[in-house]
């Protein structure tokens, strides 16, 4: 039975593609984008999240631990990364759900149980399922699966990736896509290098094929204020895109809001100065965009 | 908004209630007068005259449309035939922190002295305790259920095209007809009818003299006014008001007023519930508002400042005092009328017309409490009439909610209604549905469904008095299955159903014997036709209503005893209920398990919803059917305004992990903070209730401002009520607001007076709101734009 690691699925999901969708985040991501607001989605194993504000200290999970790895520390549960197998009994013991297994492991089935769900929502909006992360493709064999069962039963699938994959697996999967929302953050592959840990090579050589092949695509630029929102960038990008005849984008301020998930998974954030991106910025950008023929909307 | 406009409502919303005595001194002279010397329908009629002859004529400053229930705007008059209210009610009403009423010194005197002697023992309240029997009082003071009539009349009706296209003047023919055709030879109700149809021939009189005075006033007024524009419109409301109500309007503003004369005699005539309404007001407008736009007396903007003094006025005029329980199950100052805008026409086609957008262009500007308005948006209305009502609903005051027409009417369909009826009714008071002019469709009181089931794990013992009020149905430490807990909950929702039936039927008889409405009977059909009294089975159709709540604390509830109990044997039932004594005391962790780890309604899991519909089949079978006092049956519907604070403070802790006293779950909404899987989910769940049984359900939604700031957010919005419907929901409604702002409200209430919140199918100011309601408005899932 093919499984994934799949550590979240969203209804109501407005921001991931046309109408209402259910989005399904696939864990394991090939980039490591300072900013990102999914960090448990980085790692392709299963992680534990702990809640220490939630954490009522009762003690429930350090008795249950098997491998004596958790204690309790000004009456909040710690756990010692080394030493915990994520074997998830403490999972089971929190009364509080202060511990949070980020990754379940689901097969096909499953998956396409819950995103059923919401047929008739996409049904009357025009949406579907999104299938985002992490990075999907890189559990392709799945994705696949998903992607057939989708197609025969008419739900409009999209695919939100970071083009970071090996062509053989991309351009395999495109027939069977509705809609890919192509992450894109520098046209300089060494600035994107240095803050997501790959060059961007490959992603721009996918982007230009899937556009080769009339594959339907939503350029998705995250704007991080003095990181990439320079408007020599977000020039470069649109054209890029207008050379490969890519006619929509959206433009995904930075936010926060993932900040406080560093803390709870034990990992360092490093954009901790950044600050909102003004509206003034956005609009000069948005401009930038659309004068070059783009469809520019803020936000998904 | 026109200067006028702003003037009015400034007055509107800053003039402090009060109590005005002076109905209560005419109606005390009417039963003087009259009583004993005439029928009581003959009495009821010449009462109403002699108030309409001698109650204070108002016409405020600039305003279009005239009349006000009391001396002037927000002053309230009482009702001693209905409600006595003792001086230590009027030292309540006057000193408490929310809902207040001024009452002077003189009105505490003439209470006093007047009202009180006359009024204290013949009240229709008093009968009513005196006749009930003592398994109904235990069951009352248990908080079982409550009982709308004891201090306001049964009313719970709207009007309908006919004051449009028919005057007083022919409602008086039509009832003479009648008159002469009473058969006094084979008829044995035929003095009755005579009695009845008489009363309405003066009450027709009475309204028709009250619009003279009014006509009369504003000559004098007209006669030493210098603005010559003033003077004009002075001039016009005097012509308009000696020619309705005794004849049919001429114009868009007649049709205005002639509806304000005719909302002003129901509630002069009695305190009815819900007051009364115009009901499908887009539909009977629409006629004169093209006939002015053609013959070039009326532009859009005349229309729409017409249509703003008319909104004041429904503004001006509170809900009469409540004390006691009906307080606590109704704790506002809104008095219900609840404009209903599109749905269908007779025919079956698209109602949504030009005057549907003007009416919502007025709501947006307005922003009053009253009246409240709601979309019956059917299937066949355009997208761009629920984008117009999405672009106020986001503003986030909570108007206008939203109605399923198509589902409204198959309701409607299944009672036995006939489809024209259906297409012409609509919803009133907070979600109800109704065959407007043409139905009595009475609310008798909220039902507490989970103090059935506390009472059930007592083995019919109440555990807050210790008192025996409910069958013996066995010790449930020794039930070996769920079922056979489900079975003893179902013979004691039959038990006590049965004492709140009885108990409505000798109420019934009291209004119908003691208080008919006649004037009331004249514009609700078949009234005349049947020669026969509103409130005693005169209208075409009779409909009485028992309203289930908690049915999301009460599921919750169940499942959590199947799981925990039964399915997953992690906790025994004495120990379960041990807890619960302990209202959690030292198992806060096990609390947590119930609200953090256990199935719960509202999340599209079947194993919650499949008991959410277990209970609401048990509730249907308890009630619909059974035969009512009028000719008509009992239904079920599922609201319930302020009562599930009240019903929860009288219950212990619940095993869904809510503590003692707190407030039940709302409507059909899952338990605050419970549903947690997103909006298309609580939909799911809601829509496993058969909701075309009931004759109402209440959802309420709270989303985040963020969730709809973008066109994309509100089209979602518009997708997911659509769907809803296509699934047969019945009603839906929105807070547009975040727990931030509302805790912030709560610290400084004095820097949001002018926040207004959803409630349960009303809005009302946040300040205005009992703490505790606020607390659970607070505690309301709030559906966010995820990050």
């Amino acid at each position: 039975m093919k499984t994934a690691n799949i550590f979240n699925i969203q209804r109501y999901s407005i921001h991931d593609g046309p109408g209402i969708r259910t989005t399904v985040f696939f864990k394991g991501c090939p980039l490591n984008c300072w900013w990102c607001h999914n960090p448990e989605s980085q790692a392709t194993t299963q992680e534990l999240l702990f809640d220490q504000e939630r954490c009522l200290g009762c003690g429930n999970c350090l008795r249950n631990c098997p491998v004596g790895a958790i204690e309790l520390v000004d009456g909040k549960a710690l756990r010692a990364k080394s030493k915990c197998d994520i074997c998830g009994q403490c999972i089971q013991s929190c009364p509080v759900s202060a511990v949070e297994l980020v990754g379940q492991i689901m097969t096909v089935e499953e998956v396409i149980e819950e995103t059923e769900k919401d047929l008739l929502f996409y049904e009357e909006s025009g949406g579907g399922v999104t299938c985002s992360g992490g990075e999907p493709l890189l559990q392709a064999d799945f994705l696949t699966l998903l992607a057939d069962y989708y197609q025969q039963a008419e739900i409009e699938l999209a695919v939100d990736t970071c083009g970071q994959i090996a062509w053989e697996k991309l351009g395999r999967l495109a027939p069977k896509i509705a809609l890919f929302l192509y992450d894109l953050k520098f046209i300089d592959s060494e600035k994107h290098q240095q803050y997501t840990g790959v060059g961007n090579q490959l992603i721009l050589a996918n982007l230009a094929k899937l556009a080769a092949a009339n594959c339907r695509i939503i350029a998705r630029i995250p704007l991080i204020p003095g990181i990439n929102d320079h408007i020599s960038n977000i020039k470069e990008i649109g054209q890029f895109l207008t050379e490969l005849n890519i006619k929509d984008v959206n433009l995904l301020p930075y936010h926060r809001a993932g900040v406080d998930k560093y803390q709870r998974l034990g990992k360092e954030y490093k954009l901790s100065e950044c600050e909102d991106l003004s509206e003034e910025r956005l609009a000069q950008l948005v401009g930038i965009l659309e004068k070059l023929g783009l469809n520019t909307k803020i936000g998904g | 908004m026109k200067e006028r406009v702003i003037e009015l409502r400034r007055t509107s919303l800053e003039t402090q209630p009060s109590i005005s005595i002076e109905r209560s001194r005419l109606i005390t002279e009417a039963y003087r007068k009259y009583e004993g010397t005439v029928s009581v329908p003959v009495l009821r009629a010449l009462a109403f005259k002699h108030l309409l002859e001698h109650k204070t004529i108002c016409i405020n400053p600039g305003e279009l449309i005239v009349g006000e229930r009391g001396e002037s705007p927000q002053s309230t008059p009482l009702y001693p035939e209905l409600c006595c209210h003792s001086l230590a009610d009027l030292e309540i009403i006057n000193n408490r922190e929310k809902i207040s009423f001024k009452v002077s010194p003189e009105v505490k005197a003439i209470q006093e002295k007047e009202i009180i002697p006359f009024w204290q023992e013949r009240s229709i309240r008093t009968k009513i305790f005196k006749e009930m029997t003592p398994e109904w009082l235990d069951c009352y003071q248990a908080g079982l259920f409550t009982e709308f009539m004891e201090q306001r009349a049964p009313g719970h009706t709207v009007a309908d095209h006919k004051i449009y296209q028919q005057g007083f003047l022919d409602f008086k023919r039509e009832i003479k007809e009648e008159l002469a055709r009473l058969d006094f030879y084979d008829d044995p109700e035929a003095y009755e009818k005579q009695e009845e149809l008489k009363a309405m021939l003066i009450c027709a009189d009475a309204l028709i003299r009250f619009a003279e005075r009014y006509a009369e006033k504003a000559e004098e007024l007209a006669a030493s006014e210098t603005d010559p524009v003033r003077k004009e419109e002075l001039l016009k409301i005097a012509a308009g008001c000696s020619h309705i109500p005794g004849h049919k309007p001429r114009d868009f503003q007649e049709a205005l007023q002639m509806y304000w004369f005719v909302h002003l005699g129901v509630i002069t005539e009695l305190n009815t519930w819900d007051s009364f309404n115009p009901g499908r007001l887009d539909q009977h407008l629409l006629p004169f508002y093209q006939d002015g736009l053609a013959a070039g007396t009326l532009t859009r903007e005349k229309a729409q400042e017409l249509l703003q003094c008319f909104w004041i006025k429904f503004n001006n005029q509170p809900a009469p005092p409540k004390v006691g329980i009906t307080l606590q199950e109704s704790g506002t100052y809104t008095d219900f009328a609840n404009i209903n805008n599109g749905g269908l026409r007779a025919d079956g086609s698209d109602g949504v017309n030009e005057v549907s957008y003007l009416i919502l262009d007025v709501i947006d500007e307005m922003r009053l409490l009253q009246p409240s308005t709601n979309i019956q948006l059917s299937k066949k209305n355009p997208n761009r009439f629920l984008k117009r009502a999405l672009g106020i609903i986001k503003k986030g005051w909570g108007q206008p909610s939203v109605f399923n027409a198509d589902q409204v009417i198959n309701e409607m369909l299944r009672q036995g209604k006939t489809i024209e009826d259906a297409r012409c009714g609509g919803t009133s008071g907070c979600v109800e549905t109704g065959a407007f002019g043409k139905e009595s469709y009475i609310l008798t009181g909220y039902f507490n469904l989970t103090k059935v089931l506390e009472i059930t794990l007592h083995d019919g013992v109440d555990p807050r008095t210790g008192k025996k009020i409910g069958l013996t149905t066995g010790d449930p430490a020794k039930f070996k299955s769920f079922d056979q807990l489900m079975v003893a909950f179902q013979q004691q929702l039959h038990h006590f159903i049965d004492i709140k039936i009885r108990g409505n039927n000798v109420i019934e008889k009291l209004y119908s014997n003691y208080m008919p409405a006649p004037f009331l009977s004249i514009i609700i059909s078949d009234c005349i036709k049947k020669g026969k009294d509103y409130n005693a089975g005169g209208a075409r159709y009779n409909t009485n209503y028992i309203q289930g709540v908690g049915i999301g604390s009460i599921t919750d509830s169940l499942a959590a005893l199947k799981y925990h109990v039964f399915d997953q044997h992690n906790q025994t039932w004495p120990d379960f209920l041990k807890i619960l004594e302990q209202d959690f005391a030292g198992h806060e962790d096990f609390r947590q398990i119930l609200l953090n780890k256990t199935p719960k309604y509202g999340n599209d899991d079947l194993y919650a919803d499949s008991i959410m519909t277990a209970v609401f089949d048990r509730f249907y079978d308890q009630v619909n059917g059974r035969k009512n006092m009028k000719g008509g049956y009992y239904r079920i519907n599922m609201l319930p305004t302020t009562c599930h604070v009240y019903f929860g403070s009288v219950i212990g802790a619940t095993p869904d992990g809510r503590k003692a006293g707190l407030p039940l779950s709302e409507g059909i909404s899952p338990v605050q903070g419970a549903d947690r899987s997103g909006p298309t989910a609580v939909i799911k769940s809601a829509a496993r209730m058969d909701q075309v049984r009931t004759g109402g359900t209440l959802l309420n939604q709270k989303f985040t401002p963020k969730l709809l700031a973008d066109e994309k957010g509100l089209n979602s919005l518009l997708h997911l009520i659509r769907a809803y419907f296509k699934l047969d929901g019945h009603h839906i409604q929105f807070n547009v607001i975040d727990a931030a702002t509302l805790r912030q409200a709560q610290a400084e209430p004095e820097n949001y007076r002018s926040l207004i919140v959803r409630v349960a199918g009303y809005s009302d100011y946040f300040n205005n709101l009992s703490k505790d309601l606020q607390d659970e408005i607070i505690a309301r899932t709030e559906q966010t734009l995820l990050q």
